[in-house]
């Protein structure tokens, strides 16, 4: 059996954390794979950290990541970090706000899908998949800034991870 | 099957379930995690009410079910303590139409005032309890669930908790429920009518009813069996079952979907071909209890593992029976009151004040962290009032001028009107000062409406119950309403007034929540144009 990914997304409440999950896991969905996503929410709407897990692969069982399994984690606030930090097992790819570059973005709202054109150079998804689920899951008036931003995460990682 | 392929969060699956089984009637009130079951079954076209509270949607969707439509109603787990009178009665009647009571858990506390597990309620209130593992039993529960209903004229519990109503996995839906008749009530008087005369039979029947569901889950119940090693054997429910399956692929697994009344001789059964049986649930040690009292030998979870939800490390560590200290993860940044939001001024002049606060549920709740730190009591929906009178009525006179009961607008609703019905009629010798913190929605869940906002589930117009006419026709001595986007400075001087008299007082604290504020904006100049293309 293929093995299961795991992805850990971190960050405060109204940064667009759980957004960027569902478009992850959307995307997973859309290449086929079985998914799960969970997260706590209710509390974070009010500022405080929010995390969500995203598993995809052939079969996936629990829907949380088990701590120390995140193959990545995904970080928008570069306070929450260290809080996340035993979610990602060793060796595993850490994803922080930095990739962007300050002023690079056109909305800094966009930071979370920017982030994810970071990660999609770090998974098997096609970019159709990602696009398509950008699109499903945003404002058809949000797609071609989004789309912007993905492209600049995705040359921000290809730069800064070195991928 | 249709070969549909959706990702869906067991909330969604839930109300999808509900309207493709023909659920004409959805009630429930707001709680985290079970609000957005209702929220998309009206998205989807469902007919979808918030009622006041869950006694009140528990009973409409009663009568629902009594004139033979299928009939779900929502609530977080404390909300069926709320509806627990209705349920301990309505299991002994007999519904037509099928009734999916669903109760979301919140083991871990994410957003809840406790982690009570509502299995207990399966066995307190004899209704049959159904757990799905994921979204794809969610939907193929809330159908089972209503038909379970029909066959048994019985009230069921889905049983959800928060990895079940927040996760998203697939789901492959079925063919929608074609039967749409019309329904005509059907008069049965001992069946419906819990007087003595008729509850005595009933209780037997239902009994009965109970007898013959654990017949059916013995023999066909929603019952999934993996063989595995002998060494090992797992019985598991709910969200934990997937956990077991990933902490130990290679034991021996059952996993149980109707979980009250169990299927006792299955799992004896299946305890014979195990050399070790560890059941692995969440929460309380209900399931483990119930095989003990059987006389099946089963291992439970090391009290450690009660508290808090369960994940695939925690169930590795109850297999190898790891009672050493877990590590706590790192603290994150807590929630705080949103910037701009109306509730800072208000707990900005009751700490200044220093008065004795009783609180209630909502957002408002945050008033007790720094900087605010005002907040002395929370217990409950609607406990603020009663408990701010308790306090009153006992205190030395300087303490008593100093409490003050504080209520959000969908709490008070809910269940604040009974307070000050005893604030009236029981008023202390320093009289009583309420709060009502009226930001124009429930915030907390995600901002619906209710009764006080003049606006229904889907947003559109309705009639609004008027606080200060409740307050005032009810007896209140004054009746105060604050506008704190233009006054909040006048809060202060206004409450040390009321605070100095023997007097009951009401203040109703008016400001939209800055989330929901742009929103109301959209709906009321919705409802104008409405109202101007019908003039």
């Amino acid at each position: 059996m293929q093995q299961v990914k795991n992805i850990v997304i971190a960050g405060l409440g109204g940064q667009g954390v759980i957004k960027a999950s569902d478009i992850l896991a959307d995307a997973a969905f859309r290449a086929g794979f079985d998914v799960k996503k969970s997260e706590l929410h209710g509390m974070s709407q009010r500022g405080g950290s929010v995390s969500s897990d995203v598993r995809y692969g052939e079969a996936v069982l629990s829907p949380m990541v088990p701590p120390g399994e995140a193959d990545v984690l995904l970080v928008l606030e570069a306070t929450q970090v260290e809080v996340n930090r035993p979610t990602l097992r060793p060796g595993g790819l850490l994803i922080g706000p930095e990739v962007i570059e300050p002023g690079a973005l056109r909305n800094r709202k966009s930071l979370n899908v920017a982030l994810l054109g970071a990660l999609s150079t770090a998974l098997e998804i096609d970019q159709g998949h990602w696009i398509a689920a950008i699109h499903a899951n945003l404002a058809t008036k949000l797609h071609a800034i989004n789309e912007q931003a993905f492209a600049l995460g995705r040359e921000g990682a290809t730069r800064q991870l070195g991928q | 099957m249709t070969g549909e392929r959706l990702l869906l969060s067991g909330d969604d699956a839930v109300a999808l379930g509900a309207l493709h089984a023909g659920v004409r009637l959805g009630t429930g009130y707001p709680g985290t995690p079970s609000t957005e079951i209702l929220e998309t079954f009206d998205r989807l076209g469902g007919r979808a009410q918030w009622s006041p509270n869950e006694k009140v949607a528990l009973e409409v969707a009663c009568g629902s079910a009594f004139a033979g439509a299928r009939t779900i109603v929502t609530m977080k787990h404390v909300g069926l303590n709320v509806a627990a009178d209705a349920l301990f009665t309505a299991t002994h009647t007999d519904v037509d139409g099928g009734l999916v009571i669903v109760s979301a858990d919140d083991p871990g506390m994410a957003s809840s005032q406790n982690e009570q597990d509502n299995r207990h309620y399966g066995r307190a209130a004899a209704a049959p309890v159904l757990e799905p593992i994921d979204s794809q039993q969610a939907y193929d529960f809330t159908w089972l669930g209503l038909e379970l209903s029909e066959r048994w004229k019985i009230p069921v519990i889905l049983r959800l908790t928060t990895r079940i109503c927040h996760a998203k996995t697939v789901v492959r839906p079925r063919r929608p429920h074609q039967d749409a008749g019309a329904l005509s009530f059907r008069r049965d008087i001992p069946a419906r009518v819990m007087i003595p005369a008729f509850a005595k039979p009933a209780h037997r029947r239902l009994r009965q009813k109970l007898a013959e569901i654990t017949t059916w889950n013995e023999a066909e119940g929603p019952i999934e069996e993996h063989q595995g090693s002998r060494e090992l054997g797992i019985v598991a429910t709910g969200v934990a079952a997937v956990h077991a399956r990933e902490a130990a692929p290679e034991a021996s697994q059952l996993t149980l979907g109707l979980t009250y009344p169990l299927p006792l001789e299955r799992i004896r059964a299946f305890a014979a071909t195990v050399d070790r049986l560890v059941v692995i649930e969440e929460g309380d040690p209900v399931l483990v209890d119930s095989l003990r009292a059987a006389g099946i030998t089963a291992e439970g979870k090391p009290e450690q593992y009660r508290f808090g939800e369960l994940n695939v490390a925690r169930v590795r560590r109850i297999l190898a029976n790891d009672t050493s200290p877990e590590t706590e993860p790192p603290a994150g940044k807590p929630p705080e009151l949103c910037p701009g939001c109306s509730h800072r001024a208000v707990f900005e002049t009751l700490r200044d004040l220093d008065c004795i606060v009783s609180g209630d549920i909502g957002c408002y709740t945050l008033g007790v962290l720094p900087p605010f730190s005002a907040m002395d009591t929370c217990v409950c929906m609607g406990a603020s009032v009663g408990v701010g009178l308790g306090l009153r009525h006992v205190l030395p006179e300087d303490e008593a001028r100093r409490v003050v009961s504080v209520i959000g607008d969908s709490t008070f609703v809910h269940s604040g009107l009974t307070g000050i019905a005893e604030m009236v009629y029981n008023p202390p010798a320093t009289g009583h000062v309420v709060l009502i913190l009226d930001n124009a929605t429930t915030a907390m869940t995600g901002q619906q409406e209710h009764p006080g906002t003049g606006r229904l589930l889907d947003h559109s117009p309705t009639n609004r119950i008027s606080f200060e006419s409740v307050c005032t026709s009810m007896g209140v001595d004054n009746v105060h309403v604050l506008d704190l986007h233009h006054d909040a400075a006048g809060l202060r001087p206004l409450l040390e007034d009321l605070l100095a008299r023997d007097e009951t007082s009401v203040v109703i604290t008016r400001q939209p929540c800055v989330l929901a504020a742009p929103k109301i904006r959209l709906y009321e100049k919705a409802a104008a144009e409405q109202a101007e293309t019908q003039d």
